[in-house]
């Protein structure tokens, strides 16, 4: 049997593996999906991330790419077909850039320390914290969308992908916890984008269902951080 | 050449490492800028106007639009001004690129700095994690090659390469053994490499006065860890 010539590594719940696999279908890009478990990780798996140990990991013609956002960039380098992943103004893509960034090292997180969290305090604290970093991304998606449904304005892009991967895990925390985090009143544009996204089919056939993570997000309870990346 | 006069800033600090690679980019690129030191005690209210998520050096001005996060803004430099690419061509060694930068930064760079705000058990830790990157560092450079990329200055070379520099500092300050001599022969070679090139050079700050610069804010960190009891964690 021949070998696919782009193999993804990786595993479903992950927002991390989502990400690429949205890439990969927005450029219409057949690919093997390998099934890693990131609690329990194969020789294949340590052989092409040697350095990190992660998923997801994307192998093109034989050669592995690590780092979900740095995956989604060479995909859009690597493949002239389907509409552009990235901006193609150098000022909107070091935005997008610096937003992703923020959302990966500062927002996100938030969301692993409160499922680790273990006091209402400091439970209520994060819960704050989300929510400032949400006014921000607010203001961030009115200045990229620049009215346009999407930060990638008419379709998606780079900065939607980066942060509507987490969509799925927003979700069941709010299911979860019972705060509602995407609220029309506080950060409207955002909501409704978040609506929009999630009724995508890019979403829907990649992001398993809010009712699954729920259980998954109850496993995790006080365990800590994830294996992907 | 753009018809118009492109109006660059940078607004930086002249100990920061940050700022000296995006004006290593500046320089390689040959662009010329205005530039504005920040009193980092008492920042300017451009700097919380521009980056009022972080408010950090170094912000870049291209026409009145700022630009945030060094590796980012090389990036912009590179996309912007396509002359002497930092860059490669190739998508799969510009993701070779792009994973080493980020890697230095957040595993090598990130914890070496945390190390010098920290004090006993908790610096040990961060000193432990660096040097464990910085020998997956070494490995990540090819035998041969005077520079990450080849034989042509890059963006890995001027994102990273003043790392060496920065970690002898770090040593001498917490008395901490950071870069090993025999583990890591490759990686002394290339930030040597990289320091050494003369339009590089010249802008790196006197090592003298920034390892004077170190030892205050040092003791400043000390002092307010010693007082609270716990230590403001950074990044960068």
């Amino acid at each position: 049997m021949a070998i696919a010539s782009v193999q993804l590594l990786g595993e479903s719940p992950s927002p991390y593996v989502n990400r690429v696999q949205i890439a990969l279908n927005l450029k219409s890009i057949e690919f093997e999906f390998i099934q890693e478990n990131p609690y329990d990780k194969s020789e294949r798996l340590l052989k092409v991330n040697p350095v990190q140990k992660k998923i997801p990991v994307l192998i093109h013609d034989g050669k592995p790419i690590c780092e979900s956002l740095i995956i989604v960039e060479y995909i859009d380098d690597a493949w002239n077909n389907g509409p552009p992943i990235l901006p193609s103004d150098p000022h909107d893509r070091a935005l997008a850039r610096f937003w992703a960034a923020y959302i990966d090292n500062k927002w996100f997180p938030l969301y692993r320390e409160l499922r680790a969290a273990s006091t209402e305090e400091a439970r209520k604290e994060l819960i704050e914290r989300i929510f400032e970093g949400l006014v921000l991304l607010e203001e961030a998606f009115v200045k990229c969308s620049k009215g346009k449904p999407f930060f990638g304005g008419d379709n998606i892009g780079y900065l939607d992908i980066a942060l509507g991967c987490y969509m799925g895990w927003v979700k069941a925390t709010e299911v979860s916890i019972g705060v509602k985090f995407l609220d029309e009143f506080k950060t409207p544009g955002l909501a409704e984008w978040a609506d929009k996204f999630c009724s995508l089919n890019d979403f829907k056939e990649v992001v398993p269902e809010t009712q699954k993570l729920v259980e998954i997000y109850k496993m995790f309870q006080g365990r800590g951080k994830p294996a992907s990346g | 050449m753009a018809p118009e006069k492109e109006l660059v800033k940078l607004i930086g600090f002249w100990a920061s490492p940050f700022v000296l690679s995006v004006r290593w980019a500046l320089k390689l690129k040959g662009i010329e800028y205005e530039y504005q030191e920040e009193n980092l005690l008492k920042k300017s209210p451009l700097l919380l106007q521009y980056n009022p998520v972080y408010k950090k050096v170094p912000v870049l001005l291209h026409n009145g639009k700022p630009l945030l996060e060094s590796l980012f803004i090389i990036e912009y430099i590179d996309e912007t001004w396509k002359h002497n690419p930092l860059l490669p061509q190739d998508p799969f060694e510009r993701a070779k690129s792009r994973f080493w930068a980020k890697f230095a930064h957040e595993k090598c760079i990130g914890p070496m700095i945390k190390a010098f705000f920290k004090i006993g058990e908790e610096q040990e830790k961060c000193v432990k994690e660096a040097c464990e990157h910085l020998k997956i560092l070494e490995s990540g450079l090819e035998e041969g090659k005077r520079f990450f990329g080849g034989e042509t200055i890059g963006f890995v070379d001027i994102a990273v390469a003043w790392m060496g520099c920065w970690a002898r500092i770090v040593e001498e300050v917490l008395n901490v053994k950071l870069i090993d001599e025999e583990k890591m022969p490759r990686l002394i070679a290339w930030f040597k490499n990289v320091v050494e090139v003369p339009m590089l050079k010249e802008c790196m700050p006197p090592t003298q006065k920034l390892l004077e610069h170190n030892i205050r804010f040092r003791k400043l960190l000390v002092a307010a860890a010693e007082r609270h009891q716990s230590s403001p964690l950074t990044g960068p």
